[in-house]
């Protein structure tokens, strides 16, 4: 069995009465990606902020290597490996997209406190930007200023933010939404390509099975918050709790 | 070389770039091309008043962060140098070690209350400048002994600095060679130094950040930025230059007093003159500063010239009365925010 990266231990939060994520036990792996499935308003993306840390638990630990982050702040979290693109895209607007990146870039290689350094002489910050701008097919972008990208191109910046963060772990949250079918298939085989790298751990959210099907190792369920199944992808698909849960609505409609 | 100096950070608009280009003529030869005490006098307020608001627009244009403390930091500064020359003679080195205390105040005040308050809400932090801001400027007022109340303090500055002072016997181009002008050249190449000082600041990689938290806070926070740090530092940074802005206008004045510095009547100043220049922009302050400062010291003459002119006329000369400039300076300000919504520069650049 490969090393265990993040693990979450009852990772719990309530919001008023309401249990959103509920006793949720979990280890991910390096060269593991783990598809996080369920229903719409099952806690997936409240996982998500537990685990970078948006959100304050209620219960429970995350564990990093065997570090307990429960406590620490999201930038602390963020240094410390765990990356995190989220499902509405979130992006500083009136930047350009070479400026959104350069910020990423240079949040974890610095310089971060050069106040009489000019910022565009830092060519290294621009040149690493643009690599990825590359690789997710936006260099002729480089220039335009973030609002107005297409709904497509923001949601590849969105995933190029994290490709630049370069984390331990990726959590990638429905990357692909709204984007037209031409466009999805680059950010597929980013993702395959992080996956590849077994020194990566990658958890992503995603709603449409034929992406999980190529994609994913292992698939968690989770239901009102819980966590119901968990196993390779052909077994969790076939099982009964999941068909009712959640698949069966899907297989139906496929 | 000039690309330099201004941190690759050109006005991007011909008509502003004219515009900056003589300001800075004519303040940099204001003693020549603008002979008499009250020209010379308005030149060193707008210096001052670039410093004071283009410090501003660093914590509120790039840092998204509203404080009503601004004046009280200048204040701090000026009473700074006020009591180091009333305590320690007049010299130099008093008005080095006044400086200097004044802006490390200024900085740990600062520190303090963007500590406490930059991590709850930014609104919390508003109300907190305000309420700091009133008791510093109460306590100034009542601790009359030291600080002079409600009169102030007049300050013995050093000789250098005076008219007095004659370095050069003959007037060169009809102005006298005395201290006074070299009290406007210190003035003079403070702004502009402070200025470049600040717009390379704005374009280092602590300026993108402050940038991108103003954009958007969440998501810096989510790429590895401790966004209170960044705020809190550009506060304290702020201050320190809005405490060095107010040791210099101490200086130019030989006077500080509650009036001044401290009062709220120049934090709307500042406010208004962010907005009139143009916020997160640098360039704004200067616009700002200039438009506000020769608004409110020629409304009034030119005022009473055209209330002259018509007094033929029913009513117009009463409204033209010098005595109503405030109400024409609020119209002025009224109608530049709703045609230039983003400031002169923002209009400016917009426009292209
Ligand atoms: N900050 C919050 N305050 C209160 N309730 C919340 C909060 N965040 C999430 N919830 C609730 O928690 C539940 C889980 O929401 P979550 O966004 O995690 O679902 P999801 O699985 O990501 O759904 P989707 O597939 O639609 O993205 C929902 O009922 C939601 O309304
Ligand atoms: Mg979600």
């Amino acid at each position: 069995m490969p090393d265990v990266t993040l693990e979450t231990r009852d990772l719990t939060v309530r919001f008023g009465g309401h249990v959103a994520v509920d006793h949720v036990s979990c280890r991910f792996h390096a060269g593991e990606l783990t598809a996080i499935v369920g229903p719409n308003g099952a806690g997936k993306t409240t996982y998500f902020n537990l685990i970078s840390g948006q959100i304050p638990v209620s219960e429970g630990t995350v564990l990093l290597n065997g570090n307990d982050l429960t406590r620490a702040t999201v930038p602390a979290r963020t240094l410390a490996g765990i990356g995190r693109a989220f499902q509405l895209t979130n992006l500083f607007p009136d930047l350009t997209v070479l400026e959104n990146l350069r910020l990423v870039v240079q949040a974890h290689r610095g310089p971060k406190f050069s106040l009489f350094s000019r910022a565009a002489a830092h060519e290294e910050l621009t040149e690493a930007a643009q690599v990825i701008l590359q690789r997710v097919r936006l260099d002729t972008m480089a220039d335009q200023v973030v609002t107005a990208l297409s709904h497509g191109d923001q949601r590849k910046l969105e995933v190029a933010m994290l490709i630049a963060l370069d984390p331990q772990i990726y959590m990638f949250d429905e990357p692909t939404a709204g984007m037209s079918a031409d466009e999805a298939p680059v950010v597929l085989d980013l993702i395959a390509e992080i996956k590849a790298d077994t020194s990566r751990t990658v958890l992503l959210v995603e709603h449409k099975m034929d992406v999980i099907r190529t994609l994913a190792d292992r698939i968690i369920v989770l239901h009102n918050g819980a966590l119901v199944a968990d196993g390779p992808p052909a077994e969790v698909m076939g099982s009964d709790i999941v068909r009712e849960a959640y698949l069966g609505k899907e297989i139906a409609d496929v | 070389m000039l690309m330099k100096l201004i941190s690759g950070d050109t006005p991007r608009s011909p008509i502003l770039s004219v515009i900056l280009a003589a300001i800075l003529l004519s303040l940099a030869f204001a003693p020549f091309l603008f002979p008499g005490t009250r020209p010379l006098d308005t030149a060193a307020h707008i210096c001052i008043f670039i410093i004071l608001v283009a410090s501003y627009d660093l914590m509120l244009g790039y840092g998204g962060i509203v404080s009503f403390a601004h004046t009280m930091f200048f204040g701090i500064g000026a009473y700074g140098v006020a009591l180091s020359l009333e305590h320690m003679g007049r010299s130099f080195g008093a008005v080095a070690f006044g400086t200097v205390a004044g802006m490390i105040l200024a900085a740990a005040l600062a520190f303090v209350i963007a500590m406490f308050s930059l991590r709850v809400r930014a609104i919390f932090f508003a109300m907190i400048t305000l309420a700091v801001a009133s008791a510093v400027a109460v306590l100034v007022s009542q601790f009359s002994t030291l600080t002079g109340g409600e009169d102030g303090m007049t300050l013995k500055i050093p000789r250098e600095l005076t008219p007095a002072f004659k370095f050069h016997d003959e007037k060169i181009l009809g102005v006298r060679m005395n201290g006074k002008l070299l009290n406007y050249y210190m003035v003079f190449f403070s702004t502009l130094i402070l200025f470049l000082v600040m717009l390379r600041m704005v374009n280092s990689p602590f300026g993108s950040v402050l940038k991108a938290i103003r954009e958007n806070a969440f998501r810096a926070e989510a790429v590895g930025y401790r966004v209170v740090v960044y705020r809190t530092a550009v506060t304290v940074i702020s201050a320190m230059i809005a405490a060095l802005a107010g040791a210099i206008y101490a200086l130019w004045l030989r006077y500080v007093g509650p009036a001044t510095t401290l009062s709220f009547d120049i934090m709307l100043d500042i406010l208004l003159m962010v907005v009139i220049g143009g916020m997160g922009t640098m360039y704004g302050a200067v616009i700002g500063a200039t438009v506000f400062v020769l608004a409110q010291t020629y409304l009034q003459d030119l005022m009473g010239t055209a209330s002259d002119a018509t007094s033929a006329l029913p009513l117009i000369p009463d409204l033209l009365n010098p005595d109503r400039w405030l109400l024409w300076l609020g119209v002025l300000f009224i109608l530049s925010i709703y045609f230039f919504p983003t400031g002169v520069v923002g209009r400016l650049r917009g426009a292209k």
